[in-house]
């Protein structure tokens, strides 16, 4: 599915003293299976604008296309979107009710009306592609941790089969290794099931690790739109914004200015580890 | 002067099976011992589960120990009668700001626990201006916080804890939800707290950057402190806090790579100064 946003613009509170122009002429494309960070400030726009890529808020002005077809036109379903489109909202386990694992997961394709085994079948593909085996199908959300609460959320999402998955901070508040776990769960989705993913965060350093594409929202505008090599460059920019680029960057920024020719535009460990070894080479086979 | 002592802690709690008797007890505290002196500045970590959070309640009174004691300022958490005091003592600042904030303007969230403790008029103001003032937040005093950033509202709930003059604060993740500015404000805020007010801090987080200048490190797994020690000594065992579930700060991370490599680079490095010097003969 490819996402085309044309001149959009949403205002809250029309007319009104407490008028907040929250997007601002947005233009954007979005290809199939691109796996995108999304980036902004507290109050920068990121949650209103991942809010209209499935139809939950409707643009005050502009158009949204999926596929080519605009999403505002009479008669297209929006319900038959939000299939398409999943929305994980930020702190999702808060939203798990059923009584146990299995059954909430089951409760999104539930709806569709689909048959018993059907909706089985996915649920349990969900929970396994986000790492929970069946010994937790008929635990009680209570009992698990929160990383695991989380990832029975995703699941809940991932059973309706979306082409496109939306995430609002999903790692916040969990530990290292949690982090990781569940963002290299969703890079396998992307990489092998070819899903669109929109990752909004506001960890630098996993937002480089993971995508491929960067969109920095601030005041309701699309501020940098690149490569993580080619966002963080402008970290002073960035910085100006409530932004920074990875620990990384900086350091490799500060071994530059020592005098070190190493590549300054990196955003991951891999890379500035590459870059130092290289160096340190280069001089050794120079024989200095 | 010991601010908290913790010795031999345990706490339980039961888990109920459909007719509701007990079908099993978790321990999610197990022997814990731990002594803080009065502002030091001692941070927390473990991974989701390990016991960080319940500790800390332990730290002003929300839990009270199943077995063993807590004292905080020489007051024994068990005993009813000691709460007030100990409350004053030891404040707490949760991870999500909009759970904390109750004012619809800035000053008057900030008086709200003085005014409650029964502080007079004159005095809740001056309170008012010194806590705004500690968390660099005077110029917003007339706001609403709802208008404010999420670090900004961090900063108001921590002005609130620093209006009751508390000796010690205990911060449970106050981050985990912050952007990178927001998060660089409130840490700056707290290492202010502890630097000129010499306020006791204890700081859980996920975020091992933000420990690098704790005067100590705590972590734990399964209900028990599993390490402690200064920054370098704890971030220096890269391996094992892997293992645990944490990680270490990137430039950290990215020395220990280049040494398993072959570059000779000291243990713990911890900040990006560190390292460039440390590389600097390698130019």
């Amino acid at each position: 599915m490819t996402i085309r946003l044309e001149n959009v613009n949403y205002v809250y509170g029309e007319g009104t003293a407490y008028e907040i122009h929250a997007l601002k002429n947005i233009n954007l494309k979005i290809e199939n299976g691109e796996f995108i960070g999304l980036i902004g400030h507290t109050g920068s726009g990121k949650s209103t604008l991942i809010q209209h890529l499935n139809g939950l808020v409707k643009a005050t002005s502009g158009t949204i296309y999926y596929d080519d077809e605009n999403i505002y036109r009479e008669g297209y379903s929006l319900k038959e979107l939000r299939g398409k489109v999943g929305l994980v909202f930020q702190y999702p386990e808060h939203q798990l009710f059923e009584t146990d694992v299995f059954t909430d997961v089951c409760f999104g394709p539930k709806n569709l009306f689909m048959p018993k085994e059907e909706i089985e079948e996915r649920a349990k593909e969900a929970l396994t592609a986000v790492g929970l085996g069946e010994e937790f199908y008929k635990k009680s959300p209570f009992e698990l941790s929160g990383g695991q609460k989380r990832r029975v959320a995703i699941a809940g999402v991932l059973a309706m089969n979306p082409k496109v998955l939306i995430l609002d901070e999903p790692t916040a508040g969990l530990d290292p290794k949690g982090r990781d776990e569940i963002l290299g769960e969703i890079d396998r989705l992307h990489k092998e099931k070819k899903m669109t993913i929109i990752l909004v965060s506001h960890s630098m350093e996993d937002v480089a690790q993971y995508v491929k594409r960067i969109i920095v929202m601030n005041k309701g505008c699309v501020n940098f739109d690149g490569t993580p090599q080619q966002v963080f460059k402008q970290y002073k920019e960035l910085e100006k914004i409530g932004l920074a680029a990875p620990q990384v960057t900086y350091i490799m920024q500060a071994l530059s200015e020592r005098g070190f020719s190493v590549n300054r535009d990196v955003t991951t460990i891999e890379e500035a580890k590459d870059s130092i070894l290289k160096y340190l080479k280069n001089k050794k086979e120079r024989g200095e | 002067m010991k601010i908290i002592k913790i010795k031999d802690l345990i706490y339980e709690y039961a888990k109920y099976d459909e007719e509701g008797n007990i079908a099993e007890m978790n321990r999610a505290i197990d022997d814990v011992n731990l002594d803080v002196k009065q502002g030091d500045f001692i941070a927390i970590l473990g991974h989701n589960g390990s016991g960080k959070s319940t500790l800390a309640k332990h730290l002003n009174a929300i839990l009270i120990p199943a077995e063993g004691i807590v004292w905080v300022g020489g007051k024994d958490t068990k005993d009813e009668s000691n709460i007030w005091d100990i409350r004053q003592t030891a404040g707490m600042v949760f991870q999500n700001p909009d759970n904390q904030i109750i004012g619809s303007i800035v000053e008057e969230d900030v008086g709200f626990g003085p005014e409650n403790i029964g502080v007079e008029t004159d005095d809740i103001w001056k309170r008012v201006d010194m806590a705004l003032r500690a968390v660099n937040m005077t110029a917003y005093r007339n706001h609403s916080p709802n208008k404010l950033s999420g670090g900004q509202k961090q900063r108001v709930a921590i002005a609130g804890v620093v209006a009751m003059k508390p000796q010690c604060i205990i911060l449970d993740e106050p981050t985990a939800m912050l952007d990178p500015l927001g998060r660089k404000e409130v840490i700056q805020t707290v290492k202010e707290l502890n630097e000129k007010e010499k306020v006791t801090i204890i700081l859980i987080t996920h975020y091992m950057e933000e420990v690098i200048f704790a005067d100590h490190v705590i972590v734990m797994d399964g209900g028990k402190v599993v390490m402690q020690g200064k920054p370098r000594e704890i971030f220096s065992q890269v391996e094992k806090l892997k293992e645990y579930r944490l990680d270490v700060p990137q430039v950290t991370e990215l020395a220990h790579e280049l040494k398993k490599e072959g570059v000779f680079l000291p243990d713990g490095i911890l900040t990006i100064e560190e390292f460039v010097n440390a590389m600097a003969e390698f130019l």
